[in-house]
């Protein structure tokens, strides 16, 4: 009898998708040729059914349920393994998971759907699918039960995976009946759960990938390694669109371990060795010569002009316009204005890039931390000379991916090139830290001028937004463009939408001028409402202090058509004490925002001392997500996000000269540590109705919250980051 | 040959001196749980114990190591993931990528060793480990918690280095 409904080789499968799991084997990682042992066998798999695309079953009732999108942190592991087994009623204590390949994908019609993991997409964009999945398998598995029986299905109920024949009280299990249940036509349409009846999705379960990272045995993709396996390190071409001209490879060719020095690509050089640091040693002391071409003189002051001119520029794009502000503004009794400027940054995943290539005349498999599996493999085969269907990638958990890892492959493109080049030889490469600071897709850099204007009675009637620098999609998917408008660049300040501005102002403009200086930028987790929320948020804040108003009550008066925004607002407001005064030198500030379909709001509560040292003591936070699947990875992802939100406000930066960026490490790019770390007091508040993103949006107001409090402790607004370039002692004549 | 002692065992390893102790773990001794990140020293991925004091490895070479020093990595940590440290991270779900963890633990691990009931402000000295997921807060309670499991049940350091 057949056991699959799908002509997929298990084995293969079972090679490739292994990675979640707790205890699994390096051997499974082995490409099918080597001819080593697997761990798992064809005798196992023989046990397994898969139900549906989504969901395979043991004979002992384990449940494994595969997921797409990546593992990086931020849990979606664990929270799509939810949505599934929510539908599939299975014992939550039986579930597996693991990742199917981009190359299967391919091969069964992009079954599994997209495996892209950004955007805080991973729930909010396959919520309906995966459930799907589990309903399908369920209503196939109760199915097998009821044939067994001989009794009709609707005479059977389920729960934790045993399913019973309710007239006898017989039972059965889904291990039992999952290989019939393989063979049915699956039901063409099933009714998914309301809210109500959920048991799963909103409980704040563990996460199921925990075990591994406490003792070392989980394998990243710098961890990884295969027989026979080489190690490269790589330098690039320091300067932005330089290439490389040449390297004096018998300077190091006899240094211990080293097996060869090769090009990459056009702009780059490896040493491949045994070992990594042997590469890396060989390849620090290489004679390399650059061609810094063009960019050799770009600087963060020229960079900084041409986003000026582009404050002043005639021409911009509109984002989002309503009545006529510029002439409402000249009406206005009072008008404020301010510049403000967000610099690039860099994601600095604490695993650096990396990627491990095979390479031979007809195959080439990568083995990588990948955000996007199927845009991995679309690199690999371009960058080996093979159509899609000769290659594979096997996805690793990442080290922190954040938006480097999802739209730009240049690490698998590099691995394959150099693995092209010793064909039959897996090469591990890895990157070093400079090589990440200097090679990243960095944050856009942009600056914007904000004039608003207010009536009589200081109520805003008028506000201009002119955006001015970089668009992410001009550089990475200007098929994504409207008419050469990155519609991107207004997250935060769009009319409607996931990223709609939070408020109704009667005359509204917001522009973007876009300059794009030859710094590849890149989707960074929160991508463009990072500065718009700072820029907004902190400019609304002067207009409330312009106008004599409480910050609270000047941004209610703009949100009676904003009521979910209002609420997380109102939340935070309530939980932080807004009414009372805050403790002594102590000091708050507010923030609201909608950010990937999500609404999002924060009190920040600061002291400055004397000596201008800033402490964040506490932030309160909320989010309206719409549905919560694991509430307590929400809060997770709340204080991870205000880390690396708040690093960037701190101290993050990247600075541009001869073309290059300045950082190379953490001493020049540092990171918040433990001891700067407020506490985090978060209200998860969902409406239902709705999926909204949970990885980036409360990143959005963690930075004006704090900004906004620093203002009231020091008098000081701050319109350039990072913090670390400003002085926060009270102003000597205020 | 280089001799080191890492986890209770003797171990030879024909390596450059000047290699750092890390990329011997990771590369001659397969011990990949301790992580390269930054490379100078400064960002505590890397972090293992050298006689129960928590040392960066990525810039020591194993030149500066003697054979009857214990090197304590984060696979010899505990016999079956049992040290209070990982407990307490697994019952708070503190790892998110994960990437920082081995590092974050022991470095957690040394200073439970030298203060069994830390103060914030002693986590804040000497957990100086860089996290770019933001797990901080969980990483103080589950010190605290450690610290809690360790006091009610004595059996929790099974540390090679006390053996």
């Amino acid at each position: 009898m057949m056991k699959q409904r799908v002509n997929i080789s298990r084995r293969d499968f079972l090679i490739g998708s292994v990675t979640a799991g707790a205890g699994f084997s390096l051997g499974l990682y082995l490409p099918a040729d080597t001819g080593v042992a697997l761990a798992v066998g064809e005798d196992n798999a023989a046990e397994n059914s898969e139900v549906t695309a989504w969901v395979v079953i043991q004979q002992d009732d384990t449940v494994t349920i595969r997921i797409a999108r990546s593992e990086m942190g931020q849990g979606t592991l664990t929270g799509l393994a939810q949505l599934v087994a929510e539908e599939l009623e299975c014992d939550w204590s039986k579930v597996k998971t693991e990742y199917p390949t981009p190359g299967q994908s391919l091969a069964r019609d992009r079954v599994w759907g997209s495996f892209s993991t950004g955007g805080s997409q991973g729930i909010r964009g396959s919520h309906q699918y995966v459930r799907k999945g589990g309903a399908v398998a369920r209503e196939m598995l109760i199915e097998a039960a009821a044939e067994s029986w001989d009794v009709a299905k609707e005479e059977c109920s389920v729960a934790s995976s045993v399913i019973t024949h309710k007239p006898t009280g017989r039972t059965t299990t889904y291990g039992k009946v999952a290989s019939a249940a393989a063979e049915m036509i699956p039901p063409l349409e099933v009714e998914l759960k309301d809210p109500k009846e959920w048991k799963l999705i909103g409980k704040p379960v563990k996460r199921l990938d925990t075990a591994d990272k406490l003792t070392g045995k989980q394998v990243f993709g710098a961890d990884l390694q295969l027989p026979g396996m080489l190690n490269a390190s790589i330098k690039a071409c320091p300067v932005f669109g330089g290439k490389l001209v040449s390297f004096d490879a018998a300077k190091v060719s006899k240094m211990p371990g080293v097996r060869a020095v090769v090009a990459v690509e056009d702009n780059a050089v490896a040493v491949v060795a045994d070992s990594w640091w042997q590469a890396n040693t060989a390849l620090d002391a290489l004679p390399v010569t650059w061609d810094k071409g063009e960019n050799a003189e770009v600087s963060s002051v020229s960079i900084e002009q041409m986003l000026d001119q582009g404050l002043r520029a005639k021409d911009a794009f509109v984002g989002n316009t309503v009545g006529d502000a510029k002439t409402a503004l000249k009406g206005a009794v009072k008008q404020v204005e301010a510049t403000y400027g967000y610099p690039f940054q860099n994601h600095a995943t604490m695993e650096p890039m990396n990627a491990t290539a095979l390479w031979t005349e007809d195959r080439c498999e990568v083995w990588c931390p990948t955000q996007n599996g199927e845009a991995a493999l679309q690199a690999a085969a371009k960058a080996a000379g093979l159509p899609a269907e000769k290659c594979e990638v096997y996805k690793i958990h990442l080290g922190g991916g954040f938006g480097r890892r999802g739209a730009f492959h240049d690490f698998v493109t590099q691995a394959v090139a150099i693995a092209k080049q010793m064909p039959g030889t897996p090469v591990k490469l890895l990157w070093t830290r400079e090589e990440d600071m200097q090679h990243g897709h960095y944050h856009p850099i942009t600056k914007a001028k904000m004039v608003g204007g207010l009536d009589d009675k200081g109520n805003l009637n008028s506000l201009h937004i002119r955006i001015s620098g970089q668009s992410i999609l001009a550089a990475v998917n200007p098929g994504w463009m409207q008419n050469g408008v990155d519609m991107f660049t207004f997250q935060g300040l769009l009319p409607d939408g996931d990223h709609a501005i939070s408020y109704t102002v009667p005359s509204l403009l917001v522009e973007h001028a876009m300059r794009n200086p030859p710094v590849p930028p890149g989707f960074w987790r929160g991508v463009n409402v990072n500065q718009n929320a700072i820029y907004m948020e902190c400019f609304i804040d002067e207009l409330a202090h312009a106008a004599g108003k409480d910050p609270l009550q000047f941004r209610r008066s703009l949100m009676a058509d904003h009521p979910k925004s209002l609420a997380v607002l109102d939340a935070v407001a309530e939980k932080a004490g807004w009414s009372k005064p805050a403790g002594k030198g102590m000091f708050r500030g507010l923030a609201v925002c909608k950010a990937f379909a999500s609404y999002v709001a924060a009190c920040a509560e600061v002291s400055v001392d004397d000596n201008g040292k800033l402490k964040i003591h506490r932030i309160v936070a909320a989010t309206d997500p719409g549905h919560a699947v694991n509430p307590q990875q929400i809060e997770a992802q709340v204080e991870g996000s205000f880390v690396y939100g708040l690093s960037a406000l701190l101290y993050g930066g990247c600075t541009i000269k001869g073309g290059s960026v300045e950082q190379q490490n953490f001493d020049s790019y540092p990171s918040m540590l433990i001891s700067e770390m407020p506490e985090v007091d978060v209200i998860v508040m969902p409406s239902g109705g709705f999926w909204g993103g949970i990885g980036e949006p409360t990143i959005a107001v963690a930075a004006p919250a704090v900004l906004n409090a620093i203002f009231a402790a020091t008098g000081k607004r701050i319109r350039e980051f990072p913090l670390s370039n400003t002085d926060l002692r009270p102003a000597l004549d205020a | 040959m280089t001799k080191l002692k890492v986890n209770g065992k003797l171990v030879e390893i024909d390596v450059d001196a000047s290699t750092p102790l890390l990329w011997v773990l990771r590369e001659q001794l397969g011990l990949t749980g301790t992580k390269y990140s930054c490379g100078i020293g400064l960002c505590g991925a890397c972090t293992v114990h050298i006689d129960g004091e928590a040392v960066r490895s990525c810039l020591l070479p194993v030149s500066a190591l003697q054979a009857k020093q214990e090197i304590t990595t984060i696979e010899g940590l505990s016999a079956d993931a049992d040290h209070p440290l990982q407990q307490a991270w697994q019952q708070l779900d503190v790892p998110q990528c994960g990437y920082c963890q081995p590092g974050m633990i022991m470095s957690a691990a040394a200073l439970l060793k030298s203060k069994p009931d830390p103060s914030d402000a002693d986590i804040d000295a000497n957990v100086t480990n860089i996290c770019r997921c933001g797990t901080f807060n969980r990483v103080r309670r589950g010190i605290h918690l450690a610290a809690d499991l360790n006091r009610s049940s004595k059996t929790g350091d099974n540390e090679h280095e006390e053996a």
